[in-house]
């Protein structure tokens, strides 16, 4: 028998039994499509996140106080547990090293803001100038914190676009004197809206200078210093040069950690990966499960064919043709539902992304070849053993069926 | 020349801790383009020889040449070869696969054994033509009345141009007139020179062939040649 003569054979007989056809089918789709949709969430996170760590700025490298890396026991690690103050001064410090562009040294704690008796707690981020360049932040209104003395703590402060809606509710906010965690400071300016940023969102933010904030936390130590590589060849020599300078400001002791941006981008994506790798996984035994629903309908296909399989043997078929028109049956299922799954998982994928337009939940190609070619596999596995019932069939006996 | 040898034919079914001898020394031999007809009661073994004269079931013991081949001694696929070229079978129901049109069960055969796309609908053309299907291809076996479902079955077995036709109870499904006509078609095909075997019990039908056997627990009892009418002569 022909190869294209097995594969009508076996689509007319799929398609002769509607509804138990279109059953394992759709068991089969809802794997495929689980699969594709589930990757597609999973891998829409990785891009999502990825794309907002890329927003907090380019050729980012980041000092931490602490040494959190592990670099196995030494003698100084466990006498000094305490690491140094990482301060402003170190932060001007790291502008002198010639890979780094900029650098901006970051304190962040919470206060609670009161304009004319509306109060709400907020969160304050001590810093300069330069973080609204690394960052890439745009005044809506007024003006970003004045090119001053890092160690000047003037009373300004730049707000958060949704922070001014709040507290200031359609009235200028630019040139009013709020109170900050009990000390009197002016607005001098409103951040344009900034959308999504990973960890703290801008537009809820109030942003004073760096030594202020010190006063208002009562701390010296910075949270971090953010620093901009002057270029992408510039990031590794930036890290090692600022981790060099901090040891020697710091009396030889590393207690500081700098990590690069890409660093983290590059953990956050493994992570991610995996993570959407085991959803794939997951979804998959639904593929197995519908491997054996196709099973159980070749199952029954044979015995109600029996009659058929019978006759096609007095016409001549040789075993091997009967088995592999089944299997070609099976098959029939299995590619109809990758075909109706994968049809099912774009839309699903294209649904999310329509509500979640912030989303960008694509199935990646590697999942989608997998979810297809697994439903093949497992449709045409669990095809065997009904087909090979069906090639043994003795011939008297299943005529005699009908 | 004969077509069809049989020599010591064994064939033994066990039902339970009993049993039965379907065939029980079996001698036969049939000669090309005869018209044989197999009667006996129910369960005297007429359809069990014709299962075997069609290679479904293999003898115990014995010897079946066809055309001159021992082909007990063949592989199962071998078998299949030959019942695909040389053997037509014929159901008392019909078998046609109820998925399939007219046109598609009688090319059944041709498409199991591989011929071309084309040439198929070339011999089928010719066979809706010739056993008068040609308004019907396109019918399912549903909308098929039961004359026209065995003249497709008949189509489908002499689509391959076999040596020998099996009918079981050929008309068994059918009203007086139509099961006439059926009949009318297979002596028609065995006026052209195919050997032609019809297992029926009915008395009348088994009278038109030119030679009668008659069966009794698994032995022939009877093996009447009217060799009067070597060619059977077609009722008008």
């Amino acid at each position: 028998m022909r190869g294209a003569d097995i594969f009508r054979f076996a689509r007319a007989a799929a398609t002769g039994y509607p509804l138990r056809t279109g059953l394992s089918v759709l068991a089969m789709a809802i794997g495929v499509a689980a699969v594709v949709v589930l990757t597609a969430l999973g891998d829409g996170a990785r891009t999502y996140v990825v794309s907002q760590f890329s927003s907090l700025g380019s050729n980012l490298v980041i000092v931490l106080p602490g040494r959190s890396a592990t670099g196995g026991f030494s003698p100084a690690n466990a006498v000094t547990r305490t690491p140094r103050d990482l301060t402003i001064d170190d932060a001007v410090a790291v502008l002198r090293t010639p890979a780094v562009q900029r650098a901006a040294p970051l304190l962040v704690g919470t206060s609670e803001i009161n304009f004319s008796g509306r109060l709400r707690e907020v969160l304050v981020a001590g810093t300069t100038l330069s973080y609204f360049q690394i960052r890439g932040l745009k005044a809506l209104q007024g003006t970003l914190l004045p090119d001053d003395d890092w160690n000047r703590a003037l009373p300004v402060a730049v707000i958060g676009v949704k922070i001014r809606d709040e507290v200031f509710a359609g009235q200028e906010a630019v040139g009013q004197f709020i109170r900050l965690g009990g000390r009197r400071v002016r607005v001098v300016g409103v951040l344009a809206p900034s959308g999504q940023g990973v960890g703290f969102n801008a537009d809820e933010l109030v942003l004073v200078p760096v030594a202020l904030s010190q006063a208002m936390f009562n701390s010296n130590t910075l949270f971090r210093i953010l620093i901009e590589a002057k270029s992408r060849d510039h990031i590794e020599m930036a890290k090692r040069d600022v981790a060099a300078l901090l040891k020697t400001r710091h009396s030889g002791e590393e207690d500081v950690t700098v990590i690069t941006q890409d660093a983290v981008l590059a953990t956050f994506d493994k992570l991610l990966v995996a993570l959407t790798a085991a959803v794939a996984g997951i979804a998959a035994i639904s593929l197995a499960v519908a491997g054996i629903l196709v099973m159980n309908v070749m199952l029954v296909a044979v015995t109600q064919r029996t009659g058929e399989i019978g006759l096609l043997k007095a016409l001549g078929a040789r075993a091997a043709t009967i088995r592999q028109a089944f299997l070609a049956e099976a098959a029939v299922l299995s590619i109809m539902g990758a075909v109706l799954g994968y049809g099912l998982g774009e839309f699903g994928a294209f649904a999310i992304r329509t509500f979640y337009p912030i989303f960008p939940a694509y199935p990646p190609a590697w999942a989608v070849i997998a979810a297809v070619v697994t439903s093949l596999t497992t449709g045409i596995l669990f095809g065997l053993m009904p087909a090979s019932r069906a090639s043994k069939m003795n011939p008297v006996e299943a005529l005699m069926k009908h | 020349m004969a077509l069809i040898e049989l020599v010591g034919i064994e064939r033994v079914f066990h039902l339970g801790d009993t049993e039965v001898h379907a065939l029980s020394k079996l001698d036969l031999v049939i000669n090309d383009g005869e018209y044989v007809a197999i009667m006996g009661q129910s369960g005297s073994g007429k359809s069990t020889l014709l299962n075997l004269l069609g290679m479904l079931d293999s003898p115990n013991e014995g010897v079946y040449k066809l055309e001159g081949i021992d082909v007990t001694t063949l592989t199962p696929d071998e078998q299949a070869k030959i019942r695909s070229q040389r053997i037509g079978f014929v159901f008392q129901s019909f078998h046609l696969v109820p998925r399939l049109t007219a046109a598609e069960n009688i090319a059944l055969p041709m498409m199991l054994a591989g011929i071309p796309a084309v040439e198929r609908a070339r011999r089928v053309d010719k066979a809706l033509q010739d056993f008068g299907l040609d308004k019907r291809s396109d019918h399912r076996p549903d909308q098929l009345s039961g004359g026209q479902r065995q003249r497709v079955a008949i189509a489908r077995a002499t689509i391959m141009q076999p040596a020998m036709i099996l009918a079981d109870e050929p008309t068994g499904n059918l009203d007086r007139a139509t099961g006439e006509e059926v009949m009318h078609l297979l002596e028609g095909l065995n006026a052209s020179g195919v050997t032609l075997l019809v297992v029926t019990h009915d008395p009348v039908l088994g009278a038109r062939a030119s030679r009668q056997l008659v069966m009794e627990d698994g032995k022939l009892i009877t093996d009447k040649n009217n060799s009067a009418s070597s060619s059977p002569t077609l009722p008008d």
